[in-house]
C-alpha cells in the first residue's frame, strides 16, 4: 500500500490510510518466522472450501440446533433411482408385466435432471435390439429413431493425413443395422412411453441418501434438502427431502454414481472385481453447410491427436432429422499419465484436423456438453444385488467398449431387472430373510443373457492396449483374438488399477502446447460451458466435496500442477492466487458443473467427493 | 367478498438456457429447451400464498394460458401452495401470436367469472419483456393497479402497495379488486417439494377454452423476422488522444 500520503485530502479518508498503514506494520514480524512455521500456519490457515453436510454433518453444527429434520415417507412397490435408458426400461417393463396381468404395482422414479433427457449426452449409435424386444411398435409410436446408419468410415489419423481403415464385417465397430439418433430425445421419448404405462415420474428431485431398514437392507432412497445456504446454514425457505419406501429401489445412476459409490462401501460390492475404468466423452453438436451434409456416416478416427499410450478416439455422425445436424465428439480414456493433458482442449484441436474441419467450415456450433463413459468391462462388473436393491445399467457398467455402445446393454439390464423383481413382488408366498427384498435372480439371468456373451467377447480389448505399442499393439490384437478368434482366447487380461492412480508426477511430463481457439471452429471453455445450459441455485453448499480442504494445494498442485482445471470440462475448478499475495487456492466454481462425474474419477488424491445438488439443476441438455 | 385471488404463471424457456433463432428467423427454438416457471410468476405465486397463510384471503387460483405443457407450470404453482388451477387452452398459431392484450382480456374475464378480489402477477415475462399484461388487465376491468410491487399489505379492504420507481420507493394506497404485479423484492419464493407435488396432483385443474370466455384472441402484432444481436466487435485500443481523434475521422463518425 503506497499511496504518498499528500494526495489523500478527505479527513476520514486520511484516518482510514493512517490505520492501514499502522495494520501493515504490525504484519512486518511474522515474515522472520522461519520458513518452516509457515509451512505449518499456511495449512492451518487454508481457506474454508467446503461446506456441505455430509463432511460436516449438522448433528454437531450449532446453526442447526432445533431445525425440524422429520421427514415426509412415501410407500411404492419400486423406486427407481435414474431417468436415463436403463432406469425407464426397467419402469416400462415392471408397468408393462404390472398391466398384463392385472396386478397393481406403484412405481416411483426419481430423476435429478429438471426434466427426462435433460441430463442424457451420448454419441450416439443405437442397437436397437433391446428397444425391439422392450416396444416392438416404437416405429408406429413415434420413437426417434429417423437416422438409420449408411456409411461407417474408419481412420487413423496422424497430424496432418489420414489411414484408412477397412471396417470388415465381424469387427466390433460394424454400424449396420444400427441409428444414429440423439439419446436426449429418445430418453425423452421413452419417459412419454413410461409415464402412458402408469409409471410415476419425478423429474428436478435427485435421490441424496439410500435409506437402510433395522436389519441392514436397503429401504429406498430420500431426496435432496432443498434451502441450504452457500455457508452450510439453513435458510428461511429450508426444507427437508422425501422418503420414499420400496420393497427393491433400482439404482440406475448412470456412469459413476454416488449413491452406487456408497452402496459398493456399504455392502462390499467390489470385493471381487477390478477396478471400474473410465473415459470422458465430450461433445458438440453443429448445424453445418447442406453441402457437406451427408445423412446417415458415421466416422471414427483414433490416433491424433492423442498419442499412442493415450486411449481415445473420435466421433462424427451426419443426423437425418430435417435440418443439417452433425453429432462429433472427442473420448480420452481417464488412465492418461501426463497431467498436462487436457481433454477439451484435444477435442478443441482435433476439429481443426485436414479430415474433420472442411465438414465444420460455415457451420456453427450449437450445444455442448461431457460425460464420463465405463471403460472396464466384464472385469469391472461388481455384485450387482444387495437385500432391498440392484444396480442397473451404466453405474455397474454394461458398456461395450470397442463398439462404443452401451445403451442397448444398459436397456437390457433394466428390462432383465424389472422381470426378476416382478416376480419376486408379486409372488403370493415371498419368503424374505430382510424387510427389503433380495433378488439375485437378476445377476443370474444377466449372465445368461446375451449381454454378457457380449461382453465376454470382447472383454480384452480394452486391456489389451495396455502394452509398449499402445493402441498398434491394442488394434493387432483385435484383428487376431476378436476378428478371427471371437474373443473365445482362454485367458482375460487385466486393467491397469484406479484411474486415479495413473497420473505421473508434473516434474516428469512435458506439458502440451495447445493452440489457441480460432472462434470459429474451435473455441474456449467458458463459451462451450454457457451453451451447455448448466446452472445451479447459486447459494447452496457446493457440490463437489473435498474430504480435506487442504489436500488440493497441498498435493495436486504441488505434485500434479493442478490437473483438476485441466480435465474437468466445465471450467469448475480454478487455481487463484491468495487474496494476501502469497500462495494459491483452490476456487470451486460449481455452479458450472455438468455432471460429468470425472474428477471424482480422475482426482489422484481421490479427495474430491461428488455429491448431488439441488434437484434440478446442472445441464440443459437438449437432444444430446 | 369471496377472498378468492388470481395468480397468472407463465411457461417460459429457463433462464439459464442459450436462445437459438430458428434458420428461417421466425422466431426461438422452443422444441424440447428446458422451461420453467417465469421467476416473477414464481414470487406472485408466493405472494398469494403468502396473504393466504396470514388468513386475509382465502382461496388462491392459479391460471396460465397456453397448450398441454402449460399445466406442468400450473402443478408448480398448485405444489406452493395455490389451491386449484385454471387452464385455459390456447394452441397453434393462436399461441405464437399470444400476447399482453390477449392474456389480460382472459384474466378479466376470468376474474368477473370467478369473482376475484385480487389478481397478482409478474410484473414480465422474461422471454418478452413486455411488462403489459397487469396494466392492460386493470385498465381493462377498470381497477386500481399496484405495480412493481415490493411490498403489499392489506389494511382493512385498501391494500397499501410499495413500488419500486426510478427514484426510490413509492407507497400508494388502492382499493380492492385490485391488480399487483410482483417485482423482485417482493420475497423469496419457496421450493415446490416433492410431497407437495405429489399432492398437487390430486388438486383440480379446469380447462377452459378462450371462446367460452368470449375473448377474441386475434392479434393486432405481425412478427416480420426474429435476429440475433449483432455480433460484438473487438475493440481497438489507441495510444493518444490524435490517434483517436484519427480513427474517429476514418470511419466517418466524426
Amino acid at each position: 500500500l503506497s499511496i504518498p500520503e499528500g494526495t489523500v485530502t478527505c479527513p476520514l479518508a486520511h484516518r482510514c490510510l493512517r490505520a492501514l498503514k499502522t495494520a501493515q506494520t504490525e504484519h512486518v514480524s511474522p515474515q522472520l518466522y522461519t520458513t518452516l512455521h509457515r509451512r505449518a500456519c499456511s495449512s492451518v490457515s487454508t481457506p474454508r472450501i467446503t461446506t456441505h453436510y455430509t463432511i460436516h454433518p449438522r448433528e454437531k453444527d450449532p446453526r442447526w440446533e432445533g431445525i425440524e429434520m422429520e421427514r415426509f415417507a412415501d410407500e411404492a412397490d419400486v423406486v427407481i433411482v435414474g431417468g436415463g435408458p436403463a432406469g425407464l426400461s426397467a419402469a416400462i417393463r415392471l408397468k408393462q408385466l404390472a398391466n398384463e396381468q392385472e396386478k397393481e404395482l406403484r412405481v416411483c422414479l426419481v430423476e435429478k435432471a429438471s426434466q427426462i433427457g435433460a441430463h442424457t449426452l451420448s454419441g450416439a449409435c443405437l442397437e436397437p435390439s433391446s428397444l425391439n424386444e422392450l416396444i416392438p411398435d416404437w416405429k408406429e409410436r413415434g420413437a426417434p429413431l429417423n437416422t438409420p446408419v449408411t456409411e461407417d468410415v474408419f481412420s487413423i489419423l496422424t497430424e496432418k493425413y489420414r489411414i484408412p481403415v477397412p471396417i470388415l464385417p465381424g469387427l466390433p465397430m460394424v454400424n449396420h443395422g444400427n441409428y444414429i439418433v440423439r439419446l436426449g430425445n429418445f430418453v425423452r421419448w421413452l419417459g412419454e412411453q413410461a409415464e402412458e404405462l402408469g409409471v410415476e415420474l419425478y423429474p428436478g428431485y435427485a435421490a441424496s441418501e439410500v435409506l437402510f431398514h433395522e436389519d441392514g437392507s436397503v429401504k429406498g432412497v430420500a431426496t435432496n434438502d432443498v434451502g441450504i445456504a452457500k455457508d452450510g446454514s439453513p435458510k428461511d425457505v429450508f426444507e427437508r427431502g422425501m422418503e420414499l419406501h420400496a420393497k427393491v429401489t433400482i439404482f440406475g445412476e448412470g456412469c459413476h454414481g454416488h449413491l452406487a459409490k456408497q452402496l459398493y462401501k456399504h455392502f462390499n460390492l467390489r470385493e471381487n472385481c477390478e477396478p471400474q475404468t473410465y473415459a470422458i466423452g465430450l461433445k458438440e453438436v453443429w448445424m453445418i453447410d447442406e453441402k457437406k451434409w451427408r445423412p446417415g456416416r458415421v466416422e471414427h478416427s483414433v490416433g491424433w491427436p492423442l498419442n499412442r499410450n493415450t486411449y481415445g478416439g473420435s466421433f462424427l455422425y451426419h443426423l437425418n432429422e430435417g435440418e443439417p445436424l452433425v453429432a462429433l465428439g472427442l473420448v480420452v480414456g481417464l488412465d492418461y499419465t501426463n497431467p498436462y493433458l487436457s481433454p477439451f482442449r484435444e477435442f478443441q484441436r482435433w476439429k481443426h484436423h485436414p479430415f474433420v474441419a472442411p465438414t465444420l467450415e460455415g457451420g456453427h456450433r450449437i450445444a455442448y456438453g461431457a460425460r464420463a463413459l465405463n471403460e472396464g468391462g466384464l472385469q469391472s462388473i461388481p455384485k450387482l444385488t444387495f437385500p432391498g436393491g440392484l444396480l442397473i445399467g451404466c453405474s455397474p457398467g454394461f458398456m461395450n467398449v470397442p463398439k462404443i455402445k452401451g445403451t442397448h446393454t444398459a436397456m437390457k439390464s433394466g428390462m432383465l431387472a424389472a422381470e426378476t423383481i416382478f416376480a419376486k413382488v408379486t409372488a403370493e408366498d415371498v419368503e424374505s430373510e430382510t424387510a427389503g427384498l433380495h433378488v439375485p435372480e437378476y445377476a443370474e439371468a444377466l449372465k445368461s443373457s446375451w449381454v454378457w456373451k457380449e461382453l465376454h467377447a470382447v472383454r480384452n480389448i480394452r486391456p489389451s492396449f495396455h502394452n509398449y505399442f499402445g493402441l498398434y499393439g491394442g488394434m493387432i490384437y483385435t484383428g487376431i483374438f476378436y476378428w478371427i478368434f471371437r474373443g473365445k482366447e482362454p485367458w482375460t487380461l487385466k486393467h491397469c488399477g484406479l484411474d486415479a492412480h495413473q497420473l505421473k508426477p508434473a516434474k516428469d511430463c512435458t506439458p502440451i502446447e495447445y493452440p489457441k481457439p480460432d472462434g470459429k471452429i474451435s473455441f474456449d471453455l467458458l463459451s462451450s460451458v454457457a451453451l451447455s445450459g448448466t446452472n445451479h441455485e447459486g447459494d447452496q453448499p457446493p457440490h463437489l466435496t473435498l474430504k480435506d480442504d487442504s489436500v488440493p494445494v497441498n498435493r495436486n498442485l504441488a505434485v500434479f500442477d493442478g490437473p483438476e482445471q485441466r480435465f474437468c470440462p466445465a471450467g469448475v475448478y480454478e487455481y487463484v492466487p491468495l487474496e494476501s499475495g502469497d500462495g494459491m487456492r483452490l476456487q470451486i466454481n460449481a455452479q458450472n458443473c455438468v455432471h460429468c462425474k470425472t474428477c471424482d474419477i480422475k482426482d489422484p488424491s481421490q479427495n474430491i467427493n461428488w455429491v448431488v445438488p439441488e434437484g434440478g439443476g446442472g445441464p440443459a441438455y437438449n437432444g444430446m | 367478498m369471496s377472498g378468492r385471488v388470481l395468480v397468472g404463471v407463465k411457461r417460459v424457456i429457463d433462464y439459464a438456457v442459450k436462445i437459438r433463432v430458428k434458420p428461417d428467423n421466425s422466431g426461438v427454438v422452443t422444441d424440447g429447451v428446458k422451461h420453467s416457471m417465469n421467476p416473477f410468476c414464481e414470487i406472485a405465486v408466493e405472494e398469494a400464498v403468502k396473504l393466504k397463510e396470514k388468513k386475509l384471503i382465502k382461496e388462491v387460483v392459479a391460471v396460465s394460458c397456453g397448450p398441454q405443457q402449460a399445466q406442468e407450470t400450473i402443478r408448480t404453482a398448485l405444489a406452493m401452495g395455490a389451491d386449484r388451477g385454471i387452464h385455459v387452452q390456447v394452441t397453434g398459431k393462436d399461441y405464437e401470436t399470444l400476447g399482453p392484450l390477449q392474456v389480460s382480456k382472459i384474466l378479466a374475464a376470468l376474474a368477473k367469472k370467478e369473482d376475484a378480489q385480487l389478481i397478482i402477477l409478474g410484473k414480465q415475462a422474461i422471454d418478452d419483456d413486455c411488462n403489459q399484461t397487469g396494466q392492460m388487465t386493470a385498465a381493462l376491468l377498470d381497477w386500481p393497479q399496484g405495480t412493481f410491487a415490493s411490498e403489499v399489505s392489506m389494511e382493512g379492504d385498501k391494500l397499501k402497495v410499495v413500488r419500486e420507481i426510478d427514484g426510490g420507493l413509492e407507497m400508494i394506497k388502492i382499493n380492492t379488486p385490485a391488480v399487483v404485479s410482483a417485482d423482485l423484492r417482493l420475497n423469496t419464493p419457496r421450493y415446490a417439494t416433492l410431497p407437495n407435488i405429489m399432492k398437487a396432483k390430486k388438486k383440480k385443474i379446469a380447462n377452459v377454452n378462450p371462446a367460452d370466455l368470449g375473448v377474441d384472441l386475434t392479434s393486432r402484432v405481425e412478427i416480420l423476422r426474429v435476429d440475433e444481436p449483432p455480433q460484438r466487435q473487438a475493440g481497438v485500443k489507441v495510444e493518444t488522444v490524435d490517434d483517436l481523434v484519427g480513427k474517429l475521422k476514418d470511419t466517418g463518425r466524426i
